[in-house]
């Protein structure tokens, strides 16, 4: 499938009047926005706003039930969408890192390179050397994920996926099962990509980080997006009630 | 965190629609798994001692006053031995390796079967698992005994066949469906996380079940397989119903040879006990070491 009519000048990921639900529960009630390419939006939230059911709608892991969303120009939920295409352009971070534990941190960087992507295997090797370095994780290569702290399976993580070389990185609270003092190795890790251009859409607790790296920061609650802005009014000029609850609770 | 509650919806593509009930998994090599190996590696080796002591007994009490003596009878079954062991229990062993060799290989196949997202194939392995699974096994023998033909022609040659093979045929049934479960369950305890990395990575469905979901839940699969190995074995001896030569049915004979003296009884079947029991004691014991290991390791 090829990249139909998409441009720079236009959205990187388009989302345009999402409506999800779980059986009764509607989660998504008409969510839409845009991100342009190198552009960093965090979503915040509280638990059960639906921040992880939006991003995952973004490279198809969850279906919608209406709405749009595209990627590239890449219609997510078009019936005849070739899966892997659009997974090959957007990468997955998880909160729970997901790595696969039979394999070493190199392996877990490697395999989807070398196995959907078909590259040579001197090729990927070489490449997830400098992932594995990039993340600062250099002498971890040959360990099991079992034998790496949380931070590290997470920055192993962040490598694997990066491997792929998306255009769009989703973030799925992905420090929120970290302890406190590994936590700022991973958004260290984050921050160097997003300052590299990466276009990336994060869904995160950390206030501080979000303020730092976001271009933009969006507050969902019961489904929609009640406010949003650039951090520097975000934080200080929120007019609504629930955003300025939120806030005042977790900072 | 909700990996649990979409652990079975996770195998069907598309994540969010769930098609099977929750599924309650005992992860492979859990206690109820494992019953038989356990009960059967639970025997002390003090037991055992006791159980000999009271065969070497017997002839005290019950044989006082009969004229056939119990050491003719142990004479006998020492001449018998060889044969016994060389032509019977050795049927029994081959039955048992060819009906794990294809009740393992067709029962992997409708255990993927089970899980696949095409669900007319995904139910109708699920019925044959079911149905296999709680069938009688003599049941089953019976019905494939009489329905196979005693020969084939392929072509112009006409091959016989043994009623051993036939055995087989009918044992692999309940061993098929019962893998079917192993690899379905081992399947469906890798957690739901590690599809969505492997499908976020842009692998196939093909690719994540051989590449990422498989491997890692081998392991755990081997304790139950052994498993099921062991109360197989020991339920070849079905077989002699449906007169194949097994170490029961040629037992028999022997035992005919020698003019049928009850005493003779005692001797031929405890030797089957033994000798079925020395084979699987540490098929058991085994079993449940490397389920120990596998649980540490987790
Ligand atoms: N597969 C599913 N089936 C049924 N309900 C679901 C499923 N996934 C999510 N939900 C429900 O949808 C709602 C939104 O969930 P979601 O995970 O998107 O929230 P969230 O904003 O990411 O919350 P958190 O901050 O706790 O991660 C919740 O009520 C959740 O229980
Ligand atoms: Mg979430």
């Amino acid at each position: 499938m090829t990249n139909n009519d998409w441009t720079p000048d236009q959205p990187l990921v388009s989302i345009h009047d999402v409506h999800k639900s779980f059986g009764d529960l509607e989660v998504l009630k008409g969510v839409s926005l845009d991100i342009m390419k190198g552009e960093v939006i965090c979503i915040i939230g509280p638990s059960g706003s639906g921040k992880s059911t939006l991003i995952r709608c973004v490279n198809a892991l969850n279906t919608i039930d209406s709405g749009s969303i595209k990627v590239e120009g890449l219609e997510v939920h078009d019936p005849g969408l070739d899966k892997l295409e659009l997974r090959k352009r957007v990468g997955m971070v998880f909160q729970q890192y997901n790595l696969f534990p039979h394999k070493t941190a190199l392996e877990n960087i490697m395999m989807a390179p070398l196995k959907v992507l078909k590259q040579p295997q001197a090729e990927a090797e070489e490449r997830a050397h400098k992932l594995i370095k990039r993340v600062n994780l250099g002498g971890k290569e040959n360990s099991y994920p079992g034998e790496l702290s949380g931070g590290q399976q997470q920055r192993v993580a962040i490598a694997r996926s990066l491997a792929m070389n998306p255009d769009v990185m989703l973030f799925d609270e992905v420090t929120a099962a970290l302890d406190p003092e590994t936590v700022n190795e991973v958004l260290l890790a984050i921050k160097d990509l997003a300052q590299d251009g990466m276009t990336c859409i994060l869904v995160t607790h950390e206030m501080g980080f979000a303020r730092e790296v976001a271009d933009h920061i969006y507050f969902t609650d019961r489904g929609v997006i009640v406010e949003h802005g650039p951090p520097a009014t975000f934080f200080t000029e929120a007019t609504d009630p629930r955003t300025r609850e939120f806030l005042s609770q977790i900072l | 965190m909700k990996s649990g509650r979409k652990a079975t919806a996770s195998c069907y593509g598309d994540t969010d629609l769930a098609v099977l009930k929750p599924f309650r998994y005992s992860p492979a090599g859990s206690v109820q798994d494992l019953l038989f190996s356990r009960w059967l590696a639970d025997f002390s080796p003090r037991s055992l001692l006791i159980v000999g002591l009271l065969f070497c007994l017997w002839p005290g009490f019950a044989m006082a006053q009969s004229n056939y003596s119990f050491t003719q009878a142990l004479d006998a079954l020492w001449r018998w031995l060889p044969f016994i062991v060389t032509k019977g229990f050795a049927l029994n062993l081959l039955v048992s390796f060819f009906t794990m060799l294809i009740g393992t290989i067709a029962g992997v196949l409708l255990g993927l079967g089970q899980i696949s997202p095409l669900k007319p194939l995904a139910r109708a392995s699920w019925f044959i698992t079911q149905l296999f699974r709680n069938s009688p096994w003599l049941v089953l023998l019976f019905i494939v005994m009489l329905a196979l033909p005693f020969e084939i022609q392929i072509g112009d040659t006409i091959y016989p066949i043994p009623d051993w093979l036939k055995a087989v045929f009918g044992l692999s049934l309940p061993i098929m469906a019962n893998i079917s479960e192993i690899v379905r369950g081992a399947i469906m305890s890798v957690p739901t996380g590690q599809w969505e990395a492997a499908e976020s990575l842009a692998y196939t469905r093909h690719q994540t079940l051989w590449l990422v979901i498989l491997p890692q839940c081998f392991k755990r699969m081997i304790p139950p397989w052994m498993n099921w190995y062991a109360i197989l074995t020991m339920a070849t001896p079905l077989i002699s119903l449906l007169g194949v030569e097994d170490i029961v049915n040629l037992s028999r004979q022997a035992m005919e040879a020698e003019d049928n003296h009850p005493e003779l009884l005692v001797p031929f079947f405890g030797f089957t006990l033994i000798i079925f029991f020395a084979y699987c004691y540490p098929i058991a014991r085994y079993t449940i070491r490397l389920e120990k290991r596998f649980v540490v390791n987790q």
